[in-house]
């Protein structure tokens, strides 16, 4: 066997596709909130903002594909983990109780992060695959969450997201072998607060823009 | 005064492997509050026998807590839900007169059931196999201080070689992943100057086997730690973690 394709074949491994991968969605999620708070400053700000980061042109092609590759390893090995994870388990117990080592977060992972593809490919169609001419992505924006059903799919999917990140944060530390009695606990900390930036932060806006329009 | 209980019992039986299992349900009279789990089993066992029926067949040696042979999933709960105890060391006082407690094995694809709640847990011992020793020269022994070892070092390795290798990890795991017994196992090793020869290959191919084996992946839920008798932290599977991702992208071997 290759070294490379039997170091991240196997269990250990896939674990660290899924914390790499997941590591720069978390990265690409306070960028991506970042820019979007530019919705407070108006019209204007928000629309100059789409511009500026199209006008990088080609930096933002080779980040989406990026993105999509990420994106494609952490969903396919997600996958592959959690049939792997029914297998090993071929009769389940008929109690099952937590010693009260599981989370809200932990104990969804498979399901918060299936939210989160249907979710995705959601959100791309509504605002990325759409025609821009004659328009502003500020209007397409607002056109959107005029309507209380887009609102509500979107308030969802960032409590989904808020969820999966409360454990997938911390959890790929773990999962890297960073786990240090010194900084163990703030790493549980910010992992809890990443997840509720996370959730109020985008959660909110759709709110906003709908009170708004 | 001895306090005595009455409980119902809802325990797992099943013939052998092929057969599907079911529950029985057993009434468990003038239990003495000072009996152990495997002690109240023992009673049960004794009126099943008399009554010409098959009694029911549960591992354990010891009764002692240090050998890791007994174990059960008892209401849910691996060892029951007593912290930091094994089966053979849980007290019927933490039970109520008149309580109803299930009674299942270890269930995982790498444990094959041999009878009741009986469970083939060997699978550990071939991830030990794998690695989890150290070769020591023949011949004369060398000076007990000749190799210093700093007393925290010392004592991290010492936690993580309590572990008796009872599967109750694997067992509590929502995954049925047997990492905190591996991690247990490649640590108190690799904490020492004279594990680190062989670390590389040791975590490679201890991990290995542990996937051959069917058990399930890690997802750091931490229900091993919470339930796990002799309290092995998961600080030992990032270890592992560590010496695993080291050995497979940095060490010579393969
Ligand atoms: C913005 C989107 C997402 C972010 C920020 C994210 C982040 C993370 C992080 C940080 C982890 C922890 C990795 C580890 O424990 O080492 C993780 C695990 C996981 N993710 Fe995601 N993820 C996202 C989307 C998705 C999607 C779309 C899916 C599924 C279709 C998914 C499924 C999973 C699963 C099943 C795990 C658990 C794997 C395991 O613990 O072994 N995630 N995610
Ligand atoms: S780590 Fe704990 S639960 Fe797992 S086998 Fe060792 S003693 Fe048992
Ligand atoms: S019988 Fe030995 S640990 Fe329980």
């Amino acid at each position: 066997m290759n070294w490379i394709t039997g170091t991240l074949g196997s269990s250990i491994g896939k674990k660290l596709l899924m914390a790499i991968t997941g590591f720069s969605f978390c990265g690409f999620l306070a960028a991506h909130l970042a820019g979007n708070l530019t919705i407070y400053g108006g019209k204007d700000a928000f629309n100059g903002y789409a511009a500026h980061l199209h006008a990088l042109g080609p930096l933002v092609t080779v980040a989406e594909l990026g993105l999509l590759t990420f994106f494609l390893v952490h969903v396919i090995i997600g996958l592959i983990l959690f049939l792997s994870n029914l297998k090993a388990r071929p009769v389940r117990y008929a109690v099952n109780k937590s010693a009260g080592g599981r989370t809200l977060g932990s104990a969804t992972m498979p399901y918060t992060g299936a939210i989160l593809l249907a979710f995705i490919i959601f959100h791309l169609m509504n605002f990325h695959f759409v025609d821009k001419t004659d328009t502003t992505i500020f209007n397409i924006v607002s056109n959107a969450f005029s309507n209380t059903g887009y609102v509500a799919i979107y308030i969802v999917a960032m409590v989904a997201a808020a969820i999966h990140v409360s454990h997938g944060f911390w959890s790929a530390f773990q999962t890297i072998g960073a786990n240090h009695p010194k900084y163990m606990p703030l790493i549980r900390t910010v992992s809890i607060a990443f997840a509720v930036v996370v959730g109020i932060g985008f959660g909110f806006l759709p709110i906003y823009i709908f009170l708004l329009a | 005064m001895t306090k005595t209980i009455n409980l119902t019992l809802k325990v797992w039986r099943q013939q052998g492997p092929k057969d599907k299992g079911r529950f029985e349900t057993y009434h468990a009279k003038n239990i003495s509050t000072d009996m152990s789990f495997l002690e109240m089993l023992d009673v049960v066992n004794d009126q099943l026998t008399i009554d010409d029926k098959e009694p029911i067949a549960f591992d354990h040696d010891c009764r002692e807590g240090i050998c890791g042979m007994c174990g059960c999933v008892v209401n849910g709960r691996a060892h029951g839900a007593e912290k930091g105890t094994t089966l053979c060391q849980l007290h019927m006082r933490h039970f109520d007169n008149g309580d109803t407690i299930a009674i299942e094995p270890f269930r995982a694809m790498a444990f094959k059931a041999i009878k009741d709640l009986a469970v083939d847990r060997s699978a550990l011992d071939k991830i030990i196999q794998a690695g989890g020793y150290v070769s020591v020269n023949t011949g004369g022994a060398q000076d007990a201080n000749a190799i210093l070892v700093p007393q925290e070092v010392a004592d991290l390795a010492m936690d993580a070689a309590q572990c008796i290798g009872c599967g109750a990890c694997v067992a509590a795991c929502p995954n049925a992943s047997a990492m905190l017994f591996t991690s247990a196992k490649v640590s108190q090793l690799a904490l020492l100057p004279q594990g680190m020869p062989e670390a590389a290959k040791r975590a490679l191919n201890m991990v290995r086997t542990m996937d051959e084996l069917g058990f399930g992946n890690c997802t750091n839920e931490r229900e091993c730690e919470a339930e796990c008798p002799k309290e092995i932290s998961i600080t030992n599977i990032a270890r592992l973690n560590r010496e695993y991702l080291n050995a497979g992208f940095f060490s010579r071997s393969i």
